[in-house]
């Protein structure tokens, strides 16, 4: 491998760290203005103007509060919790392909920091390690509402992995490859052939069970059950302080973040926009894909604003209504979804 | 092959841990991570679908239910009753005759050839799948059907007896 690869690789890795926590830092911020925007109140704005610096003096109160370590817990595995979560929530990016391959003198760079050929199925992995963290930190605490909260998570995440994964199967059938760079290559543009190249159009109800799915795996509400205060205290966070909760919190945020890209690279277009090629044409090979990474981006914000716009709206379901709710409605709606976009591959491929 | 020596190792080295560690969680974790370097095996055996549903099934969903199951029982040094001795001593008798056989199938096994693949690339996603779907069409149906019986039968076992309610 030579070193100029490695170098671009090295520093897309880093970019990408940055900017994930970059957004998820912020993301802690937009919330709370989100949620005093929908209840009619004002939110942070004392530190900086309009509120900027809030996620910094929060980051700062999190570095030096006390941390505290119960006598009763197994302090490795109690570190290892949130370090875990953090972990899990980060390495999702690496397949997310950011942008068209930008060109710089007679070097071409592409924006993905790999392109492994079963991209879909690496994201998918990362999502079911995603709940170690949380199983992990919450028995550590020696704690019984930790440990309801530990459990809670896990049996939620196994019962909504299997509905996203059905649901994604049926958008595999369609798009007929497992690498995320081809799928968002095939949502070329806008409109082609008399209809809309993104998934979202050919396969909504595909979109709509994904993104419930994503909503339980990220554990936000309404499927925030691990951590529902009016039960649990805090849920697998009950004893957690410092850093360690901040690890925990952020690792949401982080999750937030890499779901949203994925649903946009997956359902959305990804950087795909309409009249992409003519500012192609307008900007080169090396200003152009800035906007498509902007157009990414745009997409990703839209749906972090949805996850929040959720949060303060709907209320937290209750636990035999979440299972109910995977087991027999979201996992039959995803088989029926299989079903159908089989038959109408058959029907288009042979009939028309 | 330094690399497939490492991984090995580390393998072996942490399959050992499962065994020898005391606390039940801690075998789970260190189970998890030996599952994690079968799946770098794969990886270097260039099959990456394979590797990816190793992590996705195994590390990702039975693992998860094995630590839900152990931190619910509770297994602590305090709690768990001590074997009697002729239990120990009938572990060890059979734990060294199963040894001895595995000893002396190892010492009868002639090396074999290296195998050379008709097609490096089998284990890619494209080429198992038309594998899966033309030569070995009917093993794959009959392990669906494999499946779904067991899936029957656990429904049948979770289900409550309608007569004891």
């Amino acid at each position: 491998m030579e070193l100029a690869l490695i170098i671009e690789k090295f520093i897309l890795v880093v970019v990408i760290f940055a900017v994930s926590l970059g957004v998820a830092a912020y993301s802690t911020l937009a919330e709370r203005k989100i949620a005093a925007f929908l209840q009619g109140r004002v939110g942070p704005h004392r530190a900086g103007p309009g509120g900027m610096f809030q996620p910094l003096a929060d980051g700062g109160k999190m570095f030096f509060k006390e941390e505290i370590i119960p006598a009763e817990s197994n302090p490795f595995l109690f570190i290892m919790g949130p370090s875990l979560a953090l972990l899990t929530a980060c390495i999702g990016s690496a397949v997310i392909p950011w942008g068209q391959s930008m060109q710089f003198g007679d070097r071409v760079v592409e924006l993905q920091v790999t392109d492994i050929n079963v991209g879909i199925l690496y994201i998918f992995g990362v999502v079911s390690l995603g709940v170690y963290g949380i199983m992990i930190g919450g028995w550590a605490s020696n704690n019984k509402f930790s440990l309801m909260g530990a459990i809670r998570a896990a049996s939620q995440n196994i019962s909504y992995e299997i509905a996203m994964g059905l649901s994604l199967i049926a958008l595999l059938m369609v798009s007929g490859t497992l690498s995320l760079k081809d799928i968002v290559e095939q949502q070329h543009g806008f409109w082609n052939n008399g209809w809309f190249t993104w998934n979202v159009f050919t396969q909504p109800l595909g979109f709509l069970l994904f993104i419930v799915c994503s909503f339980a795996e990220c554990n936000r509400t309404p499927f925030d059950l691990p951590e529902s205060e009016n039960e649990l205290v805090a849920g697998y966070h009950t004893e957690y302080s410092g850093f360690k909760l901040g690890a925990f919190l952020f690792a949401e945020y982080v999750n937030m973040f890499v779901s949203s890209a994925v649903m946009a690279t997956l359902y959305w277009g990804g950087y795909n926009y309409p009249g992409m090629d003519y500012v192609f044409e307008l900007l080169g090979p090396t200003w152009a894909p800035i906007v498509g990474i902007a157009v990414l981006f745009a997409k990703i914000f839209f749906f972090i604003f949805f996850f929040m716009w959720i949060r303060w709206t709907i209320p937290r379901f209750r636990y035999d209504q979440l299972m109910n709710l995977g087991w027999k409605v979201l996992i039959p709606l995803a088989i029926a979804n299989i079903i159908l976009t089989g038959i109408w591959i058959t029907i288009k491929d042979n009939l028309l | 092959m330094n690399l497939f020596y490492f991984v090995a190792f580390l393998s072996i080295f942490f399959s050992l841990l499962v065994i020898f560690s005391k606390n039940p969680v801690y075998s789970v974790l260190f189970l998890i991570v030996t599952f994690f370097t079968f799946s770098v095996h794969y990886i270097l055996l260039n099959a990456q679908f394979l590797a990816i549903v190793n992590f996705i099934v195994y590390m990702g969903a039975i693992m998860v239910l094995f630590l839900f199951v152990l931190m619910l029982l509770n297994l602590n040094k305090d709690t768990e009753p001590m074997k009697s001795s002729l239990l120990k001593i009938a572990g060890v008798v059979s734990g060294l005759c199963l040894l001895l056989t595995l000893v002396g199938a190892v010492k009868s096994l002639n090396v074999s050839e290296p195998l050379i693949l008709k097609d490096p690339g089998i284990g890619l996603v494209k080429n198992l799948g038309k594998v899966l779907f033309n030569e070995f069409l009917l093993p794959f149906e009959v392990s669906s059907i494999l499946l779904f019986s067991a899936m029957v039968g656990s429904v049948l076992l979770a289900k409550k007896d309608p007569k004891k309610i």
